[in-house]
């Protein structure tokens, strides 16, 4: 059984995400183990590419520090093996298409499921070109994420009918980043979605209060958070482990 | 073709809030090119505004000189504002126009691009907005300068390598913040679909207009047509109404930069390989796990570590050729053209001519070539001064 349908077992999925590298890999380790034990419902790891065009900032510059330690796809791989040794929890990729491409679907893929990762989100693959990725994908029980974004209009039945694993809702225009303010109708959204998925559905970009998610949790089925958590260790750095660990838990309990 | 592909490339690989966007631009587009209105009030502007068709100069010194192939050049330098961005732009801003859209945003590396997309906002009503890498500010000052004179807003962009991709990626982002109201007007055949489409398609009145020229003044084809390539928007202009002449060769010049065996240059064909990026599958430039490569160029216009899907699906269907040319080699012919013809050409141009003058001397006297001046060279007077070591102050 693929793990993600865990994730949203225990009351409203906090998701918090981290980029894979940033300061160095063994960091990314332990940060990861801390969020388990804080109470993340499920972890993103961010495969860093040289130009994400999706994100804001703060994950860009996550990003570019990854990279100048030396982080590669291989090193990424090694670590979610040896992490896998020490936990069980949920574990999804995000990244661009063209570091997957480039390692080759098949080989991505197998790689994937002999290391125990259970999904991957990217976000410059839309549902027109899922397939490409979706179809080798399957072969191997990884499931590919969909996301919806506030246009996506029309757009959100078919999506929504066809998602696995679970749905990462944009919450507002624009890239990721912390925002004080979420405009966007969000139950409208999320009732569309409620009427043609039958997975769970997930908010993202921007959230980073405890009072945001909470409100957010209330018409959805979790929250992901990522800039905020690297505005954490691009401020501590390898010394971020405690701070990543209060924050998440706080979250948590926001949802709770 | 799905999703706009030429073979394996182009595609639509761009973040879900785009999505309903480029969709709506690909319909809409459809409308506008079948609509006679449309196209004869894009034909006034072209000819009564930017001053089309452009002339085709028949460089007897040149040809003389190299003793080879008769050279021909597509002076697209002539058109108002200096380049043949301008083409593009009219058709764009007066798409966006109807569609609604209040503003128009842009990314540019010499500053072209940017120039004609606030030129045209200007004079159609719309606000403007354009994103250039902070070296690109730098050495393209005056451009920068010229689009402020024009009411438009330049931001410089201080993320990743501060040059033209890293304008697209920042323009990229705008976009998808206020989709509602704003338009991308994509400055080359590149991007998701249906951009490689549209921009092809307002640039091939280069090659359509060249075309019936060349019939006119020689009573046949030329043997093969020549256009410098970064994104690719000239070179694709000048091949498409060419493509089905089989005896026309088709050449694109990349920037090679110190030299394709160094780390230095920007040729995307001859060094890259396949990937995904900025909505397209094509050829980039990048390393073993797929992270883009910075590029290098004396050239700001050609310093792209992609290239336009279409061209890709030329270069594999060997329909048209690929071939570096150097700083070196860009910066003589620059110089070569000047003192023989009295044309100071973009330096983006000249690694076409670069590569003419090594092609029209083998050919027979009954042969022509004809070159695409995509731009004219008043930007890079400065830079080229600087190259050969000359201080000047502007």
């Amino acid at each position: 059984m693929n793990r993600i349908e865990k994730a949203f077992d225990h009351g409203k999925a906090f998701i918090p995400f981290i980029t894979a590298g940033d300061p160095c890999i063994d960091k990314t380790e332990e940060y990861i183990l801390e969020m388990e034990k804080a109470g993340a419902d499920l972890i993103e790891i961010g495969i860093p590419f040289s130009d994400p065009v999706a994100e804001g900032s703060v994950i860009q510059e996550a990003d570019i520090r990854a990279l100048a330690s030396g982080t590669t796809t291989d090193n990424i791989f090694d670590m979610v093996g040896s992490l896998r040794k020490k936990t069980d929890i949920p574990l999804i990729f995000m990244t661009y298409l063209n570091p997957v491409f480039h390692y080759g679907y098949e080989r991505f893929f197998q790689k994937c499921r002999e290391t125990g990762i259970d999904g991957i989100i990217i976000p410059d693959v839309p549902f027109e070109e899922k397939h490409e990725v979706q179809d080798i994908a399957v072969q191997y029980d990884i499931k590919v994420i969909s996301m919806i974004a506030p246009t996506s209009e029309d757009r959100i039945r078919s999506i929504a009918k066809e998602a696995e694993g679970f749905l990462y809702v944009v919450s507002s225009m624009g890239v990721t980043g912390v925002r004080n303010e979420i405009n966007t109708d969000l139950e409208s959204i999320l009732s569309q979605i409620k009427e043609a998925a039958d997975v769970p559905a997930a908010v993202g970009f921007g959230i980073n209060t405890p009072q945001q998610a909470a409100d957010i949790a209330r018409i959805s089925d979790g929250v992901i958070v990522g800039s905020a958590i690297i505005k954490i260790i691009a401020q501590y750095g390898k010394h971020a482990g405690p701070h990543i660990y209060t924050y998440v838990r706080m979250m948590k309990e926001a949802l709770m | 073709m799905s999703n706009g592909r030429f073979g394996e490339y182009g595609g639509q690989y761009i973040p879900e809030t785009l999505m309903n966007e480029i969709i709506n631009l690909e319909k809409q587009y459809e409308l506008f090119k079948q609509d006679p209105g449309f196209q004869s009030e894009l034909e006034d502007l072209l000819k009564n505004y930017a001053g089309r068709p452009s002339l085709l100069y028949y460089a007897k010194k040149m040809t003389k000189d190299l003793g080879g192939a008769k050279i021909y050049l597509k002076r697209e330098d002539l058109n108002h504002t200096g380049s043949h961005k301008i083409n593009n732009v009219l058709g764009q801003v007066l798409m966006a126009k109807k569609m609604g859209k209040t503003r128009v945003i842009a990314e540019t590396g010499a500053g072209q691009h940017g120039v004609a997309c606030a030129t045209a906002a200007a004079l159609l009503g719309l606000e403007c907005e354009i994103y250039m890498g902070k070296e690109d500010t730098d050495r393209q000052a005056l451009n920068v300068y010229r689009m402020e004179l024009l009411g438009a807003k330049v931001h410089a962009v201080t993320s990743g390598t501060q040059t033209l991709k890293d304008a697209v990626n920042e323009t990229m982002r705008e976009w998808a913040s206020r989709v509602y109201d704003t338009h991308y007007v994509l400055g080359s055949v590149m991007g998701p679909h249906p951009f490689p489409t549209i921009v092809r398609d307002f640039q091939a009145v280069i090659s359509k207009e060249a075309r019936e020229q060349i019939l006119k003044y020689e009573g046949k084809l030329p043997a093969a047509v020549l256009a410098c390539v970064g994104g690719g928007s000239n070179a694709m202009g000048m091949f498409y109404n060419f493509i089905d002449d089989k005896g026309v060769r088709l050449i694109g010049c990349e920037a090679a930069g110190l030299g394709i065996d160094t780390d230095k240059h920007a040729a995307t064909i001859t060094k890259g390989s396949h990937g995904v990026f900025h909505g397209m599958k094509s050829y980039f430039c990048q390393d073993a796990d797929g992270q883009i490569t910075p590029v290098y160029s004396i050239s700001a216009g050609l310093d792209y570590p992609g290239i336009g899907p279409e061209h890709a699906y030329l270069n594999d269907t060997k329909r048209a050729s690929y071939v570096p040319v150097t700083d070196e080699e860009a910066v003589e012919a620059f110089e070569y053209l000047a003192r023989t013809e009295g044309i100071i050409c973009a330096i983006e141009s000249a690694h076409a001519v670069a590569y003419a003058k090594k092609l029209a001397p083998a050919m027979d006297p009954g042969e022509s070539i004809i070159i695409c001046l995509s731009g004219r060279g008043d930007k890079d007077v400065a830079a080229i001064a600087r190259y050969r070591g000359v201080k000047i102050y502007e």
